[in-house]
Parts: C-alpha cells; structure tokens; sequence
C-alpha cells in the first residue's frame, strides 16, 4: 500500500509535504515546462508589496561556496498587479497557493492582506517579517518580539484564513520571536528566511551585491536552518514549516524529523528546475523503505537518545 | 517554446586558444528547436565552488548531427571543469532559453559585431541569417591574433572582417574603428552585436548614426534561467526585465542609459 504523504497546517490539507519557497519558483507558471504545480503540496508565492517595487539595482546574486547571496529587494507588481495578471492565470492549480506577503509599514501588511483575503483560491498567506533586503520593514519586523508581535496582531484582525508568518534568522533566539507571533494568532510559522552575508571582489576590493549585503540561501545554510527548526518546534505548538538549502529528499526527511510538519524547497529549485517531483517521490521511497504508512509520523521524530 | 532538462554527452571538447574551447554536445533525444541568440543553462558536476549553472550561449546546432556546440571563455572554476571534460562524459542542459534574434527578409544586409567571446552566437545566427536569403558581414574583433576564434567557419555565411588590438591581422584597434562604420562603405539594413557592454554601446551608437534597427545580447550574473530569482535584471523603458526572459536579446533603444 502506498504510504500517506498528505499533512495539515491549520486548516490547509498539503497532499504532500513539499511547497515551492517564496521568490524561487516565481508563480508557477515559469515551471509547467519541467512538472505540473499541480503536483506540489502547496506554492509560495513571490513576495507581494502595496506597490509595485522594482526591487534593488544590480548586481543582485552572488554565487558563494554551496550556495548565494541574492538582494532582490521584493521586485513585484504589487498587490493590485497580482490579483489582476498574475492570480487569474494560477487559480486553476489543484495546490495550495500560498500569497508571501511583504511590506515597509504595518499599514502596508494589512492594505495588502485584506485585499488577499478575497480571492477564493487563495487559502492562506505567509506574513514576510524576514526580508533581509529592504531598507523599511521586512527584517525590522522580526528581529525583535514586540514589533514580530504587533504586525502579527494587526494582520490577524484583518485576515480570517490560515496565517503563516515567516521568521528570520538573523536573531538571537528563533524560539522566542516564534512564542511571540504565536501568542498574537500566527496559524504556523516558516522557518527560515535567507541569513544576512555578504560577498566582496577581491580584486576590485568592492562588493559584489549593489546593496552591499544580502540574503544567504542554498545547502550552506542547512545546518543552521536545522537546528533553528528544531528550537522552534519544541517551543510552540502550531505548525512549523522547515526551509533552508532543502535538495533532496533526505534533506527534507531531515527537516521533519526536527520538528517540521512541511517543508518548502527553494534555492534548489534553480539548480534543477524538476526537483521538487523527484523530492516527493523520495520521501515516498524512504516511508516505503522504512515500513511508514503515514509520513505524520515522522513529524518531531528525531531520537536524540 | 517549450524548454527541455536533458543530459548530453560530450562527442567534442576543442581547445581554440588559452582561453577559449568549444565544446560538441549530442542528447540521446531528438534536439528541440533552438533558435539564435537562445542559451543554455549547464549544471556543472565535480566542481566543488559551483554551486549554480552556468548560462552559456548556443553557438551552433547542427540538427542533422542533433548536436550543439558552445564556445566557452575560461573564467573561473565551472568553466575550467567543462574544459576539462573529455569524448562521452555527461553534461545536463535546460534549453532553450531566452528569446532571440530578429531574422530580417531575404535579400537585406546584416552586419554581425562580435567582440572576445561575444561571438559566440553570432555563428548560429550568420547561419540561420545565410539560410534566410540574408547577406552576412561579420566583424569580429579579437585581442590579437592567437584570440581569432573560427574563422573559417564564419566564413562559410559571408564575409568576415577582423580587428585586433595590435593590428597584427585586421585592422588595428576595436571594432568600431574598422572602416566598414564609414558611411561610405555602411551598406546595412540591421545589425547585431554580442560582446563586452562598453562595446556593443558603442556599436548601438553607431547603428542609431547609422539609422539602422540594432539588436543587442546581453550577458548578466544570472541564478535561475527561466524567470523566476529575478537576479539578472536589466533597467530599461519599461521597468527592470529579466535578461534570461525578457532576454538576452534586447533593442538598445529600449535600455536606458544605452543610446
């Protein structure tokens, strides 16, 4: 019998644990060449701001060792621009479509959610507290408690569906910014964003990224999402959604086993664009091989003795 | 055009001067259309400091032989482990990617201007160009002589001029000080260009003194090849595009600060 994948975040049912990271798999559309995202347990989409942003000037990526820094700085078309030409062209998919949303004021968050709230197809956001490259806000937001709280707090007034708030790691206790956007209604939270890094030319003796810092993703961070995962999953009780350098199913595996209930596959998704097929159907092979009917199982099953 | 993730097998691997190589893939499935100015995005195993794929443009195809060729400057790691690929190893390939170039109407003029390694596409397009009735210049300017890449085979589609910088074979200087700028001897409908930015500007300019339609392709630092990290951006009229889609083929007229 083949084993069951399907997980819940709140009121979200995933057929499977793997959803496409915020600002890796643009709106799906860009990846129907390679596989149907109709397949994924869910799809995040590019961060969406009030206005349309085009985002910091280039250079914006840096290849570094198993990995990149990028500094887009939320380049969209802004939330008006997305329910008109971007949603109509998505809503079709049989997934979970999943709104990033993005802001520099609290104001900003709940303009932009309030307007998610009412399309049909959209069954949840994920609050983007974490953006390490705009000036104003995203970062800002979730370094600190009570400022992670406040913005949390004032978009669960407005938005009634399932709530998901990405957390940064560029803090000193993951767990406790998690209690904190808990306490104010958070549904779940994603863990991690991109850590903040830099590269510099040595031979020019400039920096490589036009914004002279940027947001570190890919297989370099995994270890560090890792552990970051499993701090906040044995600190709260709503849903954590593990990202960080996920490639392969063992990856993903992993990242449940620490505590997440699903997973998100990012930085990989440009390495292989057909990737995240290939990593369900791996977890599905690991269940098999190790005689596990139900992957909610595995979840926090990490045997530390 | 739909794009496609398949393996290749090195059938080539030629080395044309310190710097440069071209290497002769074949898929074990039928090539897909592949149109010039179009590339491909190479995963590059066995290299421990390449993380990403490197975005390489088509420089030939050859549907008969379902091979493809890309000519290759030697930059950093990744490309230094594809030079070091030898007859039957494996490579991976997303293709095609990217737009492409206008091919104008039989009987116009297309002067092609490639500099360094930007000649590249330049050899697929002066072939589907001669195929379309068109008559093909290319201007090719090179360091010195030894960096002279294939010569003869742009040959084959019309003729070839030559700059380098010592003048030691063509005309001395870079390609926008060869004569054939000069308005008397400027018999061009349309011209293409692939090479550093600086010089394909230059080249831009002189097509607009010229009024003829130019075309440019651009190479920017690049992660994804399809769209989606918005990495490889490009101001121009309209906002910032992305070089690998709204790409890399782009009328100058519509990037700002070009002309």
């Amino acid at each position: 019998m083949k084993p069951s994948l399907e997980v819940k975040i709140h009121n979200l049912v995933l057929k499977n644990p793997v959803m496409t990271a915020s600002g890796t798999f643009g709106y799906g559309p860009e990846f129907e060449d390679f596989f149907d995202p109709s397949t994924l347990g869910g799809i995040f989409v590019k961060g969406t701001t009030g206005k349309l942003r085009q985002g910091n000037p280039y250079p914006r990526m840096a290849e570094t060792p198993m990995g990149m820094l990028n500094a887009v700085g939320l380049q969209n078309k802004g939330v008006d621009g997305f329910i008109n030409d971007i949603y109509p062209r998505i809503k079709h998919y049989h997934t979970n479509l999943i709104v990033n949303v993005s802001g520099s004021t609290i104001e900003e968050y709940i303009e932009v959610a309030e307007k998610i709230n009412s399309l049909d197809h959209v069954p949840a956001i994920e609050l983007n507290i974490s953006c390490p490259n705009v000036k104003e806000g995203g970062m800002a937001f979730g370094t600190s408690c009570p400022s992670a709280a406040a913005v949390t707090r004032a978009v669960r007034e407005v938005y009634q569906k399932t709530l998901i708030v990405k957390l940064s790691p560029n803090v000193t206790s993951i767990a406790e910014i998690a209690q904190a956007v808990e306490g104010e209604g958070a549904d779940a939270v994603s863990v991690i964003n991109t850590l903040l890094g830099m590269a510099i030319n040595a031979e020019t003796r400039r920096p490589v990224l036009s914004t002279v810092t940027g947001g570190l993703s890919g297989p370099a961070i995994k270890p560090v999402a890792l552990r970051m995962v499993w701090q906040t999953a044995n600190a709260i009780k709503i849903p954590v959604i593990g990202l960080g350098g996920i490639m392969t199913a063992s990856d993903a595996i992993e990242f449940i086993l620490a505590g997440a209930t699903a997973v998100q596959v990012g930085t990989a998704n440009f390495i292989d664009p057909a990737v995240c097929p290939k990593i369900i159907e791996g977890i599905e092979d690991y269940l098999i091989r190790h005689g596990i009917d139900n992957i909610k199982s595995l979840i926090s099953g990490l045997n530390i003795n | 055009m739909r794009k496609f993730i398949h393996d290749f097998h090195v059938v080539e691997n030629r080395d044309l001067n310190p710097g440069h190589f071209v290497l002769t893939l074949k898929p074990d499935v039928e090539l897909t259309p592949i149109f010039p100015g179009q590339f491909t995005e190479v995963r590059v195993d066995g290299s421990a400091n390449t993380f990403l794929r490197r975005p390489l443009s088509i420089h030939d195809v050859d549907y008969k032989a379902n091979t493809v060729t890309l000519l290759v400057q030697k930059k950093g790691d990744g490309t230094n482990r594809l030079a070091s690929m030898k007859y039957g190893e494996t490579v991976n390939l997303v293709y095609p990617l990217g737009n492409c170039f206008h091919i104008g109407s039989s009987g116009e003029r297309a002067l092609l201007v490639g500099g360094g390694c930007g000649v590249a596409p330049l050899l697929y397009l002066g072939k589907v160009l001669a195929k379309s009735g068109i008559h093909v210049t290319t201007l090719m300017g090179a360091r010195t002589e030894e960096y002279i890449m294939e010569a003869e085979l742009y040959k084959r589609y019309g003729e070839l001029l030559i700059t380098t910088e010592d003048g030691k074979a063509g005309t001395k200087g870079y390609v926008i000080h060869h004569e054939i700028w000069r308005e008397r001897n400027f018999s061009f409908d349309r011209v293409y260009t692939c090479g550093p930015d600086p010089m394909m500007k230059a080249v831009a300019r002189l097509a607009a003194r010229h009024h003829v339609p130019c075309e440019v392709s651009l190479e920017q630092t690049m992660a994804c090849g399809v769209g989606a990290c918005l990495c490889c951006v490009v101001e121009t009229n309209e906002g910032n595009k992305c070089t690998c889609t709204d790409g890399p083929v782009f009328d100058p007229n519509n990037l700002i600060n070009w002309l």
